[in-house]
């Protein structure tokens, strides 16, 4: 890890409880959802990462505690740093706080993880999906729901999925 | 060439209704724009200059579908945008047709997962299905060609 | 399949502002099929008059699910699915997928290999400007821009054909180089393109630049200051022209942009008229670097050794057991890099353009997801649109350059 991104974290290491893992010169930060608001609002103004690259979830099912990890990939300009936030959210109660207030365009990023995973976010001024259809059922980015493909004609099925395959008439 | 021959000394021209009436159709035939994704990008490649579709009569796009007769689907559909798709074709006037560009339109193409519509034959009756991920210009030409052809063949009796 | 939604008024009720509800303002769809929006986006613009007072996007209807698809692949045959994203950059998707791999695994690229892929995503960022002078010229009438700039494009698709054999989506960058080398007839290629493209840029600048009705329509036109872009988090050339000199292949510079002398081409102004002009430079600063990358090619391989992840030439699969062995378990079960999470960002037309990959330690990856520049430069347009007229908001839609197979992934 570089000597700057360095004594970033160990600021932060200071002031909050959390554990930084270092992959390939990147700093992995992981936070606990009370302390997220305060970090995030401490390192735009203090430490200057101005802008939020990306808001996502990943889905570790059948593990159910913590079932996701959200992550905030943070973007430093004046620095040329890069920082990444991982908040781990339980299978039972998947909400968060909202960072619109912080950060701006979280609010389209938020919807996205709400429309795809299930997680709630306490605050956001319009949580509702974004990608699917509104009135779609399920959250499709989580491991247990299905891909939903359909099964490929070969010669010798031709005929059973033909039948099946639900043809537009005029 | 042509009409000389066909005039002799008469100066009158004997045809089938049918053939002049197909004759009228694809020679002014006029695609609505509906591109969807990657095949658009192709389908208007094919009609700038180097590709040019105004030569089979495609001069115009129409983006209203009031006003147009082919629907070429460019593009993958989702299961958000088919019943869009369903209500623009309801809105187009008879007699119209419809070209599945690209293997995303034909059968669903890369994409075989939930939020991809496996192939529009499943929104609207397709006439003519072009393959290609995306397909040339060329081959979007050579698939309305094959229409043309399609449509040139078509009888009364059995539409009614 | 769903019905199609009749929006109630109760749904949007909160985005929309109070006049709309009592009748003084027209709520007016924007549907997904409209002439001038750049693939199939939704706006529901509330007007007064003909003045915008709110746009709002709604997005989704080409939702393809490729992060979820991703993951049911393996690593080489996902990559097939990147090139379908942004559909204007497939090169540089490509780019973007391939440069998170080899981070992941740490994998060297020879020097042959990423001079050739600088030269091959400067050429696609210049086709991809090109169709953007073309369709948003288009939407402002001047239909002869759109004919030129498709005609250099067709030049640009013809060079993508002779190294990979598709004209669009080539797939042509793999972990650790590239798919094969290049054949002979390519330098004579780029080095006509170098050699005449300089001039077409000349004609549609003398077609745009100074002519008074593109600029009444342009200048003063959604304005976006320095703030507001970055809190909304955009990036390129939307960001370029509010001020900002932020260009990833100048400060993070990878596949070695460092050796290339170009400029960032930025403007203070921020309106339709400023993201032109910095456009337009940067397709010239791309045929810079294009020039000079063309001129310091070196020889060599363009594919990585390292047999774990790279397959092995097919003629020593026919002398050697290890090549023999690892083409196998390549093709069938796919290379397994370490568990790890990376996030890998290039500059595409757009913005920046990001990856972050996660694997688990399996032939497929865990997840994939996709920082598009598009999804964050589409939500400072209802802060462009307010209070200018429906045919602004046009002139607006085609200068912040979305590509919708981009947000909606």
């Amino acid at each position: 890890m570089e000597a700057k991104l360095q004594s970033v974290v160990q600021r932060l290491q200071e002031r909050f409880p959390l554990q930084v893992e270092e992959f390939r010169g990147e700093a992995h930060v992981f936070v606990q959802a009370e302390h997220l608001l305060h970090l995030l609002e401490f390192l735009k103004t203090q430490e200057g990462f101005e802008m939020l690259s990306t808001v996502t979830a990943v889905d570790y099912w059948p593990q159910q505690q913590p079932r996701f990890h959200v992550i905030y990939q943070l973007l430093s300009l004046q620095h040329n740093l890069r920082l990444q936030v991982r908040v781990p959210v339980n299978a039972t109660e998947p909400v968060l706080p909202t960072i619109t207030s912080i950060y701006a365009n979280a609010s389209w990023r938020e919807r996205e993880v709400w429309d795809m995973f299930g997680i709630r976010f306490q605050g956001h001024p319009d949580l509702r999906r974004i990608l699917m259809p509104q009135d779609w059922q399920g959250h499709p980015l989580r491991k247990d729901y299905p891909l939903g493909y359909e099964e490929p004609q070969f010669t010798f099925n031709f005929e059973e999925i033909n039948q099946r395959k639900p043809y537009a008439k005029e | 060439m042509g009409i000389e021959q066909k005039l002799g000394n008469m100066g009158v021209v004997t045809t089938t209704l049918e053939q002049a009436v197909n004759w009228a159709r694809t020679n002014a035939m006029w695609p609505m724009l509906f591109g969807l994704a990657c095949c658009a990008i192709e389908m208007m490649a094919a009609q700038a200059s180097h590709y040019d579709m105004s030569r089979f009569g495609m001069e115009l796009m129409r983006a209203s579908p009031r006003q147009s007769d082919l629907m070429i689907v460019a593009g993958r559909v989702t299961r958000k945008m088919a019943p869009v798709l369903r209500r623009l074709y309801d809105q187009m006037p008879e007699p119209k047709w419809v070209i599945a560009m690209g293997d995303c339109a034909s059968c669903g193409g890369v994409f075989n997962n939930y939020a991809i519509v496996q192939g529009v034959d499943e929104v609207v009756p397709v006439d003519v299905y072009i393959a290609g991920c995306p397909p040339r210009p060329e081959a979007l030409i050579h698939g309305i060609i094959t229409l043309h052809e399609k449509v040139r063949g078509e009888k009364f009796i059995s539409k009614a | 399949m769903t019905q199609i939604q009749e929006m109630t008024l109760d749904e949007i009720r909160h985005l929309v502002s109070e006049n709309a509800i009592q009748g003084e303002t027209v709520v007016l769809n924007m549907g997904p099929q409209h002439p001038s929006t750049h693939g199939v986006l939704r706006l529901i613009v509330e007007l007064d008059g003909e003045v915008i007072v709110n746009a709002i996007p709604d997005i989704g209807f080409l939702h393809t699910g490729v992060e979820k698809n991703m993951e049911a692949k393996t690593y080489q045959k996902a990559e097939v699915m990147t090139d379908r994203l942004d559909y204007l950059n497939t090169m540089g998707n490509n780019l973007a997928y391939v440069m998170a791999i080899e981070k992941l695994i740490d994998l060297d690229v020879p020097p042959r290999a990423q001079a050739i892929r600088v030269i091959l995503t400067e050429l696609q960022r210049i086709a991809s400007h090109l169709v953007w002078i073309g369709t948003s010229a288009l939407d402002l009438a001047a239909m002869s821009v759109f004919l030129y700039a498709f005609r250099e494009r067709e030049m640009i698709l013809d060079i993508f054909e002779m190294c990979s054999g598709q004209r669009m989506m080539t797939t042509y960058f793999r972990p650790g180089g590239l798919w094969r080398d290049v054949p002979v007839e390519f330098e004579d290629a780029v080095r006509n393109f170098v050699r005449i493209f300089p001039r077409r840029v000349d004609e549609y600048e003398a077609l745009l630049t100074k002519n008074p009705l593109f600029l009444d329509r342009t200048v003063g036109i959604g304005k976006l200051t320095r703030e507001q872009a970055l809190q909304y988090g955009v990036t390129g050339p939307t960001l370029r022209a509010s001020g900002v000199a932020w260009d990833l292949r100048k400060v993070s510079p990878y596949m070695g942009y460092e050796q290339y002398d170009f400029n960032i081409p930025t403007h203070t102004a921020g309106d339709v008229y400023a993201r032109y002009l910095v456009r337009v430079q940067e397709m010239r600063e791309s045929l810079k670097i294009v020039q000079q990358a063309l001129a310091k090619l070196p020889y060599g391989p363009v594919r990585s050794n390292n047999r774990k992840y790279v397959p092995p030439p097919r003629s020593e699969i026919g002398v050697s057991m290890e090549a023999l062995i690892h083409h196998f378990k390549l093709w069938t079960e796919g290379f397994t890099p370490p568990k790890g999470a990376v996030y890998s960002a290039v500059e595409s037309p757009r913005g920046e353009l990001g990856v972050y990959l996660e694997s688990d330690g399996s032939p497929k990856p865990y997840r994939v997801h996709w920082r598009t520049p598009s999804f964050d430069n589409l939500q400072v347009l209802p802060i462009l649109a307010k209070g200018h007229l429906i045919a602004d908001l046009v002139a607006i839609i085609g200068s912040i350059d979305i590509v919708l197979g981009d947000i909606d992934r």
